[in-house]
């Protein structure tokens, strides 16, 4: 038997099975990076030359101490972080399970739902990282990165502020039986974070009470980190606290994904 | 091979779908049931729609954890090690639930990496399996170019990709024109003559008759009887059946005339006789006025109609 050698080697590693159900999201994937690489150039440069260059010109003064191009672009960097993170692992995971019934086929082998979730996830990461690389490349056309350290640094915050968000949008999103209600939670959780989160002004300017909302918002913490790492401002305590809270979001989605996935995939 | 062991083995196998919502009550789809399957039998579920068919099904795939009773696949537990169990099945969901955006072989390839099989093994397998499934000439179509019947060879072909023990097909030909049920029936009854033990789900008595060996009939998450296609029929019905169809509303009131050895069905009434043309004479005989009648053999379905028939005009 040509497979039965197969059949009885060691069981794989969690890992190795994570990369088997991976496998899948590349194929798939391969049919559409060209055109995603296009949009994640093209839609920063769009942005940065009518906000940051056009509209910015009417703000008066320096930012935090820098121009306003240079004070919206890393703001806007983990804010679109955020909005990757809530198609991809809101849209997309919630069409895995019910549309399109691609978990379901991936379940009746020896996958287990953990699997299936820790193999998306690490795709989702990668889509993360590279949206974020093309963003950053963008801004280094405006020459707002000063080095490669600078863009390295700029491009792992806002994949880490993406991951914050996809882990625990795919532990819900896995759960939710009618889409319509993916947009309920766009339009009045995503899209007032994305306005509030200190992306197109600094959170300074807000009224005492609303600036203790948007600190404690995660979106303000990715904002914030990607913004001092690409001004040259961070600091180690304030930085360590960001990437602190956005791991913990990680983590508690990961283990809250554990056991929505279980529950929805092997019913 | 023969074994005395079965290769399934439930007893009092049962399954409860928490509730919806804080309003809705538990559902009960399995309420405890007890069979056996055997290396290379074809086996099947017959009954209607909401019998519990499917929900069995996801059992038997090691997706969906008993609520009671007993379930052994292989000598394993499905839900223990859920992962060994399912390494050695085929599955073939009622859905297809294939990537409608990546090829016919990008399918199968995505299918066999998740087995664990090498790139170059799951495309030398590939081709084996398109040439089964007799889509050689589709290996780079896009799958929603395929026709059903098309779609549905594929799965079947997907489902083959680890060399399954088992095959667990929900609904086969469910959908399909007649050719396409034939081309189809002709490939399962391939791999049953290859040693491969096919488990079915359908409401086909037809597809029932042509690919079981034994079967269940299944109603209301219980069994109503089990056994060969034949032993069904000689246990439940007559050798003949004798349809008569009248003006609507008259069913009732012919069938008090005739009396308890008649069927009425919304569209029918089905007179159980070992001879039937004698039936329709004493029919006659007593008055009896149908616009049409029809003297045929009896089949599987009759038996369905039997042991489920009331469920079926509710």
């Amino acid at each position: 038997m040509m497979l039965a050698d197969w059949r009885d080697a060691p069981r794989a590693g969690g890992l190795a099975m994570a990369f088997r159900a991976m496998a899948y999201w590349l194929v798939r994937y391969r049919r559409t990076w060209r055109g995603t690489i296009v949009v994640s150039v093209a839609n920063p440069i769009l942005f940065l030359l009518a906000i940051g260059a056009g509209l910015g010109t009417l703000v008066e003064g320096p930012v935090e101490g820098a121009s306003y191009l240079a004070f919206f672009a890393p703001g806007l960097l983990a804010a679109a972080a955020l909005q990757n993170a809530f198609v991809e692992a809101g849209f997309v995971v919630n069409s895995a399970l019910r549309r399109e019934r691609i978990y379901s086929t991936a379940a009746a082998t020896p996958l287990e739902p953990g699997h299936i979730f820790a193999g998306h996830l690490i795709f989702i990461t990668l889509r993360l990282f590279l949206s974020a690389a093309a963003f950053v490349m963008a801004m280094a056309l405006f020459g707002l990165i000063e080095n490669i350290a600078i863009a390295l640094a700029v491009t792992l915050a806002a994949t880490l502020t993406g991951l914050a968000f996809a882990t625990p949008l795919a532990a819900w999103a896995v759960t939710v039986a009618d889409f319509p209600q993916l947009n309920t939670v766009f339009r009045f959780v995503v899209m007032p974070m994305y306005l509030f989160s200190g992306t197109f002004f600094s959170v300074t300017q807000l009224p005492a009470p609303l600036r203790a909302i948007a600190y404690a918002l995660p979106l303000w913490h990715g904002v914030d980190l990607s913004r001092t790492l690409a001004l040259g401002t961070a600091t180690l305590g304030t930085s360590l606290l960001h990437i602190g809270y956005l791991t913990a979001l990680c983590a508690i989605g990961a283990m809250i994904a554990r056991i929505t996935y279980r529950r929805c995939l092997h019913e | 091979m023969a074994r005395l062991n079965p290769l399934i083995l439930a007893t009092g196998l049962e399954k409860t779908y928490p509730a919806r919502d804080r309003k809705g009550a538990p559902f009960r789809a399995v309420a405890g049931v007890d069979f056996q399957v055997h290396r290379g039998e074809a086996f099947g579920f017959l009954g209607p729609n909401g019998a519990g068919k499917s929900s069995t099904m996801r059992m038997l795939g090691g997706v969906s954890a008993p609520t009671a009773g007993s379930l052994r696949i292989l000598g394993l537990d499905p839900v223990a090690d859920g992962r060994r169990v399912r390494a050695r099945l085929g599955v073939v969901p009622q859905d297809d639930s294939l990537d409608t955006q990546l090829t016919v072989e990008e399918n199968l390839v995505v299918y066999g990496l998740y087995f664990g099989l090498s790139r170059r093994a799951v495309k030398a397998r590939a081709g084996e399996l398109l040439e089964f499934a007799r889509l050689e000439d589709k290996a780079g179509e896009r799958v929603e170019h395929l026709s059903g019947g098309m779609r549905r060879r594929l799965t079947i072909a997907r489902a083959l990709i680890n060399e399954p023990e088992i095959l667990l097909l929900d609904e086969p030909t469910t959908g399909l024109d007649p050719q396409a049920r034939h081309v189809l029936w002709d490939r399962l009854f391939r791999l049953k003559q290859d040693g491969v033990t096919l488990i079915l789900t359908t409401h086909y008595m037809d597809e029932a008759e042509q690919l079981c060996d034994r079967l269940v009939v299944m109603d209301k998450g219980l069994i109503a009887d089990e056994g060969s296609p034949r032993e069904l029929i000689e246990r439940h019905v007559t050798r003949e059946v004798l349809e008569l169809r009248f003006p609507p509303g008259e069913n009732e009131e012919v069938a008090r005339k005739v009396g308890d050895h008649v069927e009425v069905l919304p569209d029918r009434l089905l007179w159980y006789a070992d001879d039937g043309e004698q039936a329709l004479a004493q029919a006659t005989e007593a008055g009896v006025r149908p616009l049409t009648a029809l003297v045929r053999r009896a089949s599987l379905e009759d038996v369905f109609l039997r042991l489920t028939g009331r469920s079926l005009t509710d």
